[in-house]
């Protein structure tokens, strides 16, 4: 009925399309919204130790159920003098987000390296894990979709690890896993680092029950841990794989080690 | 108390096409103490005379490291030369993480030169009181020396002096350019300290306490190519290079020694209208 | 029979709705790109042992339409690298007229334009530099909301001479892989060349020949089951000595025999 209204406005184009009249939909809701961020999957895991501190990603990055890399690194050093970072003496992970992740390590690294040129020595640990955490929260309302986690020694010499959500909460931890498989290898470390559920066997039932006693772990038996974790996040996690990247902070400097992980 | 009516900014012209205050400027790079730089085809050094206001006071920084390729010298007042080191390393720290490189050091000269310039062209702006000598590597060239003046004047150099009596140090430099290019790092240092030795009034010496000695260098190419950051020396790390070329008085050029304050300076020169 | 000329040869309102003049609205907020209109599929690559072969087909569709067929969609970067478009090909021309005023500035400021004893592009950009480069670019587009919808790949040397290859998307996410492949190619011709190179030492195993006649297959595969392809493509190598990019390549060889037993493909209706 309405083409035959005579009436080119109510009716259909005049002589300009933009003088048609809008469709009945509210303002923007033909369009595609363009998300902002995508998950990249992978996994990180920091455990402190005594007098060291161990950082470890998976090299997998993916998006949907698309392999991109299978070497593509999590975990980096900050706040070296040179680009190669050779006397660096912290390290960040981060996973999620991929491109939010490196702009977030890029920036905390030129910080850091501000922060050297001023004052002539490099950043503790601690004045860096607050200075990460209002760089997070500057971008509380567009958020640098990230769980990060800061590691390095603390003025005493002790392993520090700081893990971190997307909008810059944080504390100090002994040990913190992240990412996809962050679910399934806390659980781990909680039991294992920090003896949880563990009982001094035979010491009775119920409140009679002994915890067992808590000990630092050694440097090698967390490297052990670190790669049983990842093993086993890579068989029931499919964003998890390809190879271990491990950063071993000591007093002496920062060690990089690669373990091959299950490509399937 | 004027020295003409034509300095009191830096926008107006004298009738002889001079811009006083510009000039000006350039007379403070000559009242800080002296700076030298060489170049070869491996590497770039600064050497640097070190002062200190009195005898119980420590000695003002001529050294400053910008970028891991790059380094200057400075001559004249620090706290301007403070502002355009910062502008520097954020101009370097930027095209760092843009690019993935070492910021090319002539583009990074033509940052700080363009800056300066505008600031002999804006009224109510003031020249920088500083010179610099911009020692760096890049892809394309290898090393470099850059000499950056007040007026925004910048070239690059095989091997350049500026500072309070720098003239003597140049005399050496140019007596000696020929040799440059070949030089190794410690060849190149040693001739840095000849010339540096060639500006001290009678009775001063280099010692530990009043020279520095910033070395910046590149060997290979392509897949070969291994930089040697920039660093700076003091106290006890030059030492050895400073009884290196102690007394050996070799070079015996007193007698064409001039004055170093009244030849003309290049910024002088650059500032006057062609005919 | 609506008689006013300027309706002649439009979709009948009744039938189709009235037309939806906003896309054309110039005035109002700034308008970022909110989907792609005209676009590419996919671009592959991969590392051989002196460098990196690349290809993309020269089709630009127009949703399912197959509407420019001579669009290149591979460009040289200061005779060191190779870049390669997926996705909106306007953006494609945009990004194109950006990186060629770059790649000038590039040239005047470098030496090697006049020094010839210096390899090609020695002093300027390399591929790392400017993927590097577009990563940036493309994140700080996203972070503005107003992104540049494509999937790029980057070929060439990186600082140490070595084969150079990576990715960077309309959000900023970058990776390097020995092989790479955007959009279908990711599904279809990813584990095609991950069978040849699954590693960057198996990568440098390859020669030219082989890393070419790979690349050829993947298209051939792209060809058969990438429903918004053409059979005409772009190849382009990089190595030290420089790019070389042919814009007219043919797929050769084909054979649907295949696509008789395939509902969907031929004439079966059931």
């Amino acid at each position: 009925m309405a083409m035959f209204s005579q009436n080119p406005l109510m009716n259909g184009p005049n002589y300009s399309f933009n003088e048609a009249p809008r469709v009945n939909a509210p303002e923007g809701a033909r369009q595609h919204r363009f998300d902002p961020y995508t998950d990249n999957g992978g996994s990180t895991l920091a455990i402190a130790g005594a007098d060291f501190a161990i950082m470890a990603g998976d090299t997998r990055l993916t998006s949907g159920y698309s392999i991109n890399s299978r070497y593509h690194p999590k975990v980096f050093k900050i706040g070296g003098t040179t680009a190669d970072q050779k006397d660096a003496t912290l390290v960040l992970s981060v996973v999620g987000f991929m491109a939010d992740g490196e702009a977030l390590k890029e920036k905390l690294d030129s910080i850091c390296k501000m922060y050297r040129y001023r004052h002539g020595k490099a950043m503790s640990v601690e004045a860096c894990a607050r200075r990460l955490s209002i760089i997070l929260y500057q971008k509380r309302f567009f958020p640098y979709y990230a769980y990060a986690i800061l590691g390095g020694l603390d003025e005493q010499g002790k392993g520090a690890v700081y893990s971190y959500d997307p909008v810059g909460s944080y504390e100090r931890e002994q040990c913190r896993a992240g990412g996809a498989a962050a679910s399934l290898i806390m659980p781990f470390l909680d039991n294992q680092v920090n003896f949880k559920n563990q009982y001094e066997p035979g010491s009775g039932e119920g409140h009679a029950l002994q915890e067992r006693e808590r000990r630092p772990l050694t440097r090698a038996e967390v490297e052990i841990l670190v790669k049983d974790a990842f093993d086993g996040a890579v068989e029931r996690h499919i964003e998890v794989g390809d190879g271990l990247q491990m950063m071993v902070v000591t007093a002496t400097g920062i060690e990089e080690i690669y373990l091959p992980l299950k490509k399937d | 108390m004027f020295r003409n009516n034509y300095d009191n900014d830096s926008v107006t012209f004298s009738p002889q096409g001079r811009i006083f205050q510009v000039e000006y400027a350039a007379e403070a790079v000559k009242q800080g103490s002296v700076v030298v730089g060489i170049a070869s085809k491996t590497h770039a050094v600064l050497v640097a005379i070190k002062r200190n206001a009195e005898e119980l006071s420590s000695y003002q920084k001529k050294l400053f490291p910008i970028d891991e390729h790059v380094g200057i010298a400075i001559a004249g007042l620090t706290s301007d030369a403070r502002v355009l080191s910062n502008f520097m390393k954020q101009q370097c720290l930027a095209h760092r993480l843009t690019y993935g490189r070492d910021m090319p050091v002539r583009s990074l000269i033509d940052l700080i030169g363009d800056k300066a310039q505008v600031n002999t062209q804006h009224l109510g702006k003031r020249p920088y009181g500083v010179g610099l000598l911009v020692a760096g590597v890049d892809e394309r060239g290898g090393p470099h020396l850059f000499e950056f003046q007040p007026s925004g004047m910048t070239e690059e150099m095989v091997a350049f002096a500026i500072g309070a009596r720098s003239q003597m140090a140049r005399t050496y430099l140019e007596k000696n350019v020929e040799k440059f290019a070949e030089c190794g790092r410690e060849e190149l240092i040693a001739h840095g300290l000849k010339a540096l030795k060639e500006s001290l009034v009678q009775d001063r010496e280099l010692t530990v306490e009043n020279t520095s000695v910033g070395v910046v260098g590149v060997t290979g190419e392509g897949a070969k190519r291994v930089v040697e950051p920039f660093k700076v020396f003091d106290g006890q790390d030059v030492a050895a290079w400073i009884e290196a070329v102690a007394d050996d008085k070799e070079g015996g050029d007193d007698a064409e020694a001039e004055a170093g304050g009244d030849a003309p300076a290049p910024a002088g020169e650059t500032m006057e209208v062609d005919e | 029979m609506d008689h006013r000329p300027q309706n002649w040869g439009r979709p009948r309102d009744d039938v189709y709705g009235a037309y939806d003049g906003s896309y054309l609205q110039s005035s109002g907020p700034k308008q970022a790109t909110q989907s792609p209109i005209v676009t590419g599929t996919s671009v592959i690559a991969l590392k051989f042992k002196d460098g990196v072969v690349m290809a993309a087909d020269n089709l630009a569709s127009y949703g399912s339409l197959a509407r420019f067929t001579d669009v290149p969609r591979l460009r040289s970067f200061a005779e060191t690298s190779v870049i390669g478009f997926g996705g909106d090909v306007s953006d494609m021309q945009y990004l194109n007229r950006h990186l060629t005023d770059l790649s000038i500035d590039e040239a005047y400021a470098a030496p090697s334009s006049t020094d010839t004893t210096t390899s090609p592009g020695a002093g300027t950009l390399n591929a790392a530099n400017l993927h590097k480069y577009l990563q940036k670019l493309l994140y700080s587009r996203r972070n503005n909301f107003d992104p540049l919808w494509n999937q790029i790949l980057v070929a060439g040397l990186d600082s140490s001479e070595a084969p150079f290859l990576a990715s960077v998307d309309m959000r900023g996410t970058a990776f390097t892989s020995p092989s790479l492949a955007t959009g279908f190619g990711a599904a279809l011709a990813q584990p095609i060349m991950r069978r040849y190179a699954e590693t960057d030492e198996q990568a440098a195993q390859l020669s030219r020949e082989e890393a070419v006649k790979i690349i050829k297959e993947c298209m051939k595969v792209l060809y058969y089951r990438d429903a918004r392809s053409l059979d005409k493509y772009s190849l382009a190598v990089v190595t030290k000595a420089g790019v070389e990019i042919s814009e007219d390549e043919q797929l050769e060889q084909q054979s649907w025999a295949f696509a008789e037993r395939i509902k969907g493909y031929g004439t079966q209706t059931v």
